[in-house]
């Protein structure tokens, strides 16, 4: 029963109800999407309001910690730690993921492929501690010795299931014509998976990559017992090593302001990393799609 | 046994008979089958070297499913199961011990859509020839060679280094039967080639399929009754049974095809009162 407001043009009656109904819902989707992005703005605001004066402390970039009680020092340590467990993580986990997902993608429409999914499924769910154990008892316990190594393999198995879907998912999109014409042209099948699918798929590969590879340079719990932290600055992957996400969390816990400030500038610093690096993989795809 | 070796008479008309007629690709009594469902039924069609076979019928007749066996692109589709004969050069192709990737070699196909690689539109043409894994001087002097056949050399070949994805949806498709023929094949198998483009496209691939019928044996799929009449030398025409299977109605010289049927309702379905 809609109401119309019929005016003086012959044929074009204008329908009142339809357009309220289209006003409010554009007003909830607008109010939608407030609620979800405001909470993120302030966030990122705070971050950044909080994290500035450390970051520009002379030394932040430069220097290692300074003991307790002496003034200034930096997060060099942790800066050098994160690249290099995450460095190494990626090494572990992106080629083995990108081979699982091209499996899944193009031989495992079968039992094997859905008992991998669901395994994958799995690891995505469990909460990053468990990686940390799992680097714990595999790394640290055998080798008796906290090292970045240790946090290395416990990043890769945690970057695991997002690398495999990301591929796997990227893989699926290349459309069936293309494998049809490599096909057709008398290629063999894992040459036309390896030198048109993989090619035609790379952008998506590589922003999961990067995606995982993101997520993993957050990850705390993981490191707490494999990595451990070290407050000098060490290159050593068999030492223990320090780390953004473990100065933020040790810092962020004691009472001395300066140290505190750090923990902040160390977070700013982590989420221009994270978002570097997602703006990075965005770039590259819009690349090669062109 | 003895009912199936009466069965087992030849259903091709008598002038493919000929002692001097050469039939390059010869298929007998395919049946085929997508898991439970019978697509084919005891479909046969004998296609004459360098001369253009049309398969036509209404729509989910079997058409583009036969085609595919040819080169058994079936494979890909998993479930599938074909029965009966298909000779290339009295080789049977639908045998287990057929090496499929020789077979697709031999038996190029061109697709219903174009579906060039996202590479260049000289790695596109030499993508063959570089799995066959042919010298840099072969392959240059393939691609243009293949290029010149589709006539895309003068369009093309002062950008071979730039992305096939550019070019017109007409200038794909004939890249994609430059793709095809680089590899040297005897037969090119086509899907409704030219379904997605625009008429004066479509006169391009229909010209250049004059030229090609010359060194190939091409088998094309067609929903369009006008270009089956202007390109083919043979028509077959296909239908789906009571149990919706496929079947050759009727194959013929596409001149007794169109103008002299001798089904009723091949003459249906030229006539247009039906599919």
């Amino acid at each position: 029963m809609a109401l119309y407001l019929t005016g003086d043009r012959v044929g074009m009656s204008f329908p009142l109800i339809r357009t309220l109904v289209d006003r409010l819902v554009g007003g909830l989707i607008v109010l939608c999407v407030s609620v979800a992005a405001i909470p993120v703005l302030v966030l990122l605001l705070f971050v950044l309001i909080n994290g500035l004066p450390g970051m520009l402390t002379p030394g932040f970039f430069t220097d290692a910690p300074h003991p307790q009680g002496v003034p200034g020092g930096g997060v060099l340590n942790a800066i050098i730690g994160t690249l290099e467990i995450v460095g190494i993580g990626s090494l572990l986990a992106v080629p083995v993921g990108a081979l699982i997902g091209i499996f899944l993608s193009e031989y495992g429409r079968n039992q094997v492929g859905n008992t991998v999914r669901f395994i994958s499924d799995v690891f995505t769910g469990l909460p990053s501690i468990a990686f940390g154990i799992f680097g714990y008892t595999v790394v640290v316990l055998t080798t008796h010795h906290f090292s970045a190594v240790s946090a290395s393999v416990a990043l890769a198995v945690l970057m695991l299931p997002v690398i495999l879907r990301a591929t796997e998912t990227a893989l699926v999109l290349v459309p069936n014509s293309l494998r049809e014409a490599g096909l057709a042209l008398g290629a063999p099948r894992w040459r036309v998976t390896l030198e048109i699918v993989v090619p035609a798929a790379l952008g998506g590969i590589v922003t999961g990559a990067l995606l995982a590879m993101a997520r993993a340079a957050g990850e705390t719990a993981p490191l707490l017992f494999t990595a451990f932290g070290n407050d000098i600055i060490q290159t050593n992957p068999l030492q223990p090593m320090g780390a953004l996400s473990l100065t933020i969390f040790r810092n962020a816990l004691v009472p001395y302001p300066n140290l505190q400030q750090q923990a902040w500038a160390a977070a700013l610093l982590l989420v221009i990393l994270v978002a570097a690096t997602n703006i990075l993989a965005r770039i590259y795809v819009r690349r090669i799609q062109r | 046994m003895i009912t199936t070796a009466t069965m087992q008479t030849e259903v091709a008309p008598p002038p493919l008979r000929d002692a001097d007629v050469e039939i390059k690709l010869d298929a007998r009594h395919v049946n085929f089958w997508y898991g439970d469902f019978q697509a084919l039924h005891d479909a046969s069609l004998a296609v004459q070297a360098r001369k253009i076979t049309a398969l036509i019928g209404p729509s989910g007749c079997g058409k583009t499913t036969f085609l595919r066996i040819f080169n058994r692109m079936h494979d890909l589709t998993p479930g599938t199961r074909a029965t009966g004969e298909v000779l290339l050069d009295s080789h049977n192709v639908l045998s287990p011990d057929t090496d499929v990737i020789n077979l697709r070699r031999q038996v190029g196909m061109l697709f219903q859509r174009a579906n060039p690689f996202p590479k260049s539109i000289y790695d596109n043409v030499a993508y063959g020839p570089h799995i066959l894994g042919w010298s840099k001087a072969q392959i240059d002097q393939v691609v243009e060679e293949s290029l010149k056949d589709t006539g895309l050399w003068e369009e093309v070949k002062d950008r071979l280094r730039r992305s096939a994805l550019n070019l017109s949806g007409g200038q794909q498709q004939r890249l994609c039967l430059a793709r095809a023929l680089a590899v040297r094949p005897e037969v090119i198998l086509m899907d409704e080639p030219a379904s997605a483009l625009d008429p004066i496209a479509t006169l391009r691939i229909e010209e250049l399929m004059q030229e090609l019928k010359k060194r190939y044996t091409i088998v094309i799929v067609t929903h369009n009754m006008q270009q089956a009449s202007r390109v083919s030398d043979f028509t077959a025409f296909m239908l789906m049974n009571q149990k919706r299977a496929g079947e050759v109605i009727e194959f013929s010289p596409t001149d007794d095809i169109f103008n002299r049927p001798k089904d009723s309702r091949t003459e249906d379905y030229i006539t247009g009162r039906f599919g």
